[in-house]
């Protein structure tokens, strides 16, 4: 079973990260980067069904600049066979996104696309349920475990009501919430020595323009902090002032 | 001529769907997935698929895409239900969508959050429909008035997803994202049953649902589809209490717009009282037992 993981270069999702001054992108000095985490709980349930199941193959890609090399490298030394980089400093929107990646899936065949619900640093949610409908593929998205077996996967998945599961036919595609997985971690010299695994370079498949252009970026209105209760009974009578409760 | 789509899972995500509806200020109709019609929004049509459940986002994306017609707008509020088959929507139609509208700057430019809340995009979308999930707090509430035709539709579905089998909520509580109180506890509930007990018991007598911070997951006191913050949920609620939260930088990405934020911690210098707009230097413990007394129950 061939697994594809897309993955997505974000800005360290635990730093705190600013708009530039003049709205026209991110503050990213001094910012490390890393595997969307959504992403990397992709990468982590791969290599756990490779490791019960040694006829699993994994393909990372990623669609980025050449810095992207460094998340490729990561996910090879997690556990992934194989790296592609869509190299690329075009700006894309979801929508180009998915059309690249689905030339990619024409192109490599997997049975499973595994990825992150949404990327850190966007927000999008959009990526994996686009590129099922494009491939006319099943999805379940959210998933909270995985478990695969003879041309099927059933997913167990968060709702809003609570929780289901689903079976899809493979191929299928599926997005990975908080739940499914905590990955392992890799200290620095096992990512020097995913060297020797392959990762290749492609040119972009598809043309398509963002449809979708960010015009300007900026820092919500702070919150102005308000005061100090000294009591319960306080609490509650503030509360029913703000006509927060009755 | 422009006109907007509103696609609601049950009435009363219809009645929440219909700010931002109203909001844009374009014709609209509805397509209510289940449930009875609700018929006073002010939409020129109510399509009703009356189904007794909603069919997975394959089947629901499929049946939808043959009623999308010439809207120029598609709009749901934002759910996992929504962030499901919107997107896939998005997909069949091969057009733009944008996720978690917070403001109409106008018929083709919106403001919605980026990391996890921590900075604010305004963004131009060319090319039609547009597709959005709107976050409805951020709009006025809809006028009801008047009473739109209700088109009963026979949806054709096709997909190949098969549901095995779907459980309810632990506790029947709220959806977190969705909830309009939040009660959310730290490290200092100690173990599984004391948060259970304590931010359970108050997030049930507020009618409101539990949330946790990444330390109380991290320590297994609170299950993981609980966490508030940059990687769990964001949530929204009219109130959110934090018992025992210091308020880390990705907790608070997480809470930020929430309408009131109450801080009950020991440590009166900690961090979360910054942005609380009401904070009480106690121990939860004690705090806690005493606020479901004098609460009003929901």
């Amino acid at each position: 079973m061939k697994v594809l993981v897309p993955i997505k270069r974000v800005p360290d999702p635990y730093a705190k990260v600013k708009p530039l001054a003049d709205g026209s992108g991110l503050d990213l000095s001094g910012i490390k980067f890393d595997i969307n985490p959504f992403d990397e709980i992709a990468v982590e349930e791969a290599v756990r069904m490779k490791e019960r199941d040694a006829s699993v193959s994994i393909v990372a890609v990623s669609i980025g600049g050449a810095e992207t090399e460094e998340q490729l490298r990561k996910a090879l030394a997690m556990g992934a066979d194989e790296a592609i980089l869509i190299e690329t400093t075009d700006a894309l929107d979801p929508r180009a996104i998915a059309a690249e990646l689905a030339a990619l899936v024409n192109d490599l065949q997997p049975d499973v696309v595994l990825m992150g619900k949404q990327a850190t640093d966007e927000d999008n949610n959009q990526v994996g349920q686009r590129l099922a409908a494009k491939l006319g593929w099943p999805q379940a998205t959210f998933a909270s475990k995985v478990s695969p077996a003879e041309g099927n996967v059933t997913v167990e998945r968060e709702t809003d009501d609570g929780g289901e599961t689903l079976l899809l036919k493979t191929p299928c595609l599926i997005t990975t919430d908080l739940r499914l997985n905590e990955p392992r971690y890799i200290a620095l010299p096992g990512i020097i020595k995913a060297r020797s695994k392959p990762l290749s370079k492609r040119e972009r498949a598809t043309s398509l323009e963002p449809q979708v252009k960010t015009l300007n970026l900026e820092a919500p209105p702070a919150r102005a902090g308000g005061r100090k209760v000294g009591s319960v009974d306080e609490l509650v009578d503030a509360l029913k002032e703000m006509g927060v409760i009755a | 001529m422009s006109h907007l789509l509103l696609i609601a899972f049950d009435g009363a995500d219809a009645i929440q769907g219909a700010r931002f509806a109203q909001a844009l200020d374009l014709p609209f109709d509805i397509i209510q997935l289940t449930g009875e019609a609700v018929t006073d929004l002010g939409a020129r049509r109510v399509l009703t698929f009356g189904l007794p459940s909603l069919p997975p986002a394959d089947f629901l994306a499929h049946a939808l895409k043959d009623l999308v017609n010439e809207s120029t707008h598609i709009a749901a509020v934002s759910a996992m239900r929504s962030k499901d088959v919107l997107p896939r929507l998005a997909g069949l139609l091969d057009a733009p969508m944008v996720t978690d509208v917070l403001k109409i700057v106008s018929k083709d430019t919106f403001v919605r959050p980026m990391l996890a809340g921590s900075v604010l995009a305004t963004v131009q979308v060319s090319g039609s429909p547009i597709l959005m999930t709107v976050r409805p707090a951020g709009f006025p509430e809809a006028v009801r008035s008047g009473s739109s035709e209700v088109v009963h539709t026979k949806p054709q579905f096709a997909g190949t997803t098969r549901r095995v089998s779907a459980s309810a909520k632990q506790g029947g509580r709220p959806d977190l994202s969705q909830a309009g109180v939040v009660v959310s506890g730290g490290r200092p509930l100690k173990d599984a049953d004391t948060f259970e007990r304590l931010i359970g018991g108050l997030a049930d007598h507020l009618g409101g649902a539990a949330g946790a911070t990444r330390a109380a997951v991290d320590s297994g006191i609170a299950s993981n589809e609980l966490q508030v913050g940059q990687t769990g949920k964001v949530v929204a609620p009219n109130l959110y209490l934090a018992c025992g939260i210091s308020g880390s930088t990705q907790h608070m990405a997480g809470i930020k717009d929430s309408k009131v934020i109450v801080a009950i911690n020991t440590d009166g210098d900690a961090p979360i009282f910054e942005i609380a707009d009401l904070g009480l230097v106690m121990d939860l413990y004690e705090a806690i037992p005493q606020l479901m007394e004098k609460m009003p129950k929901a």
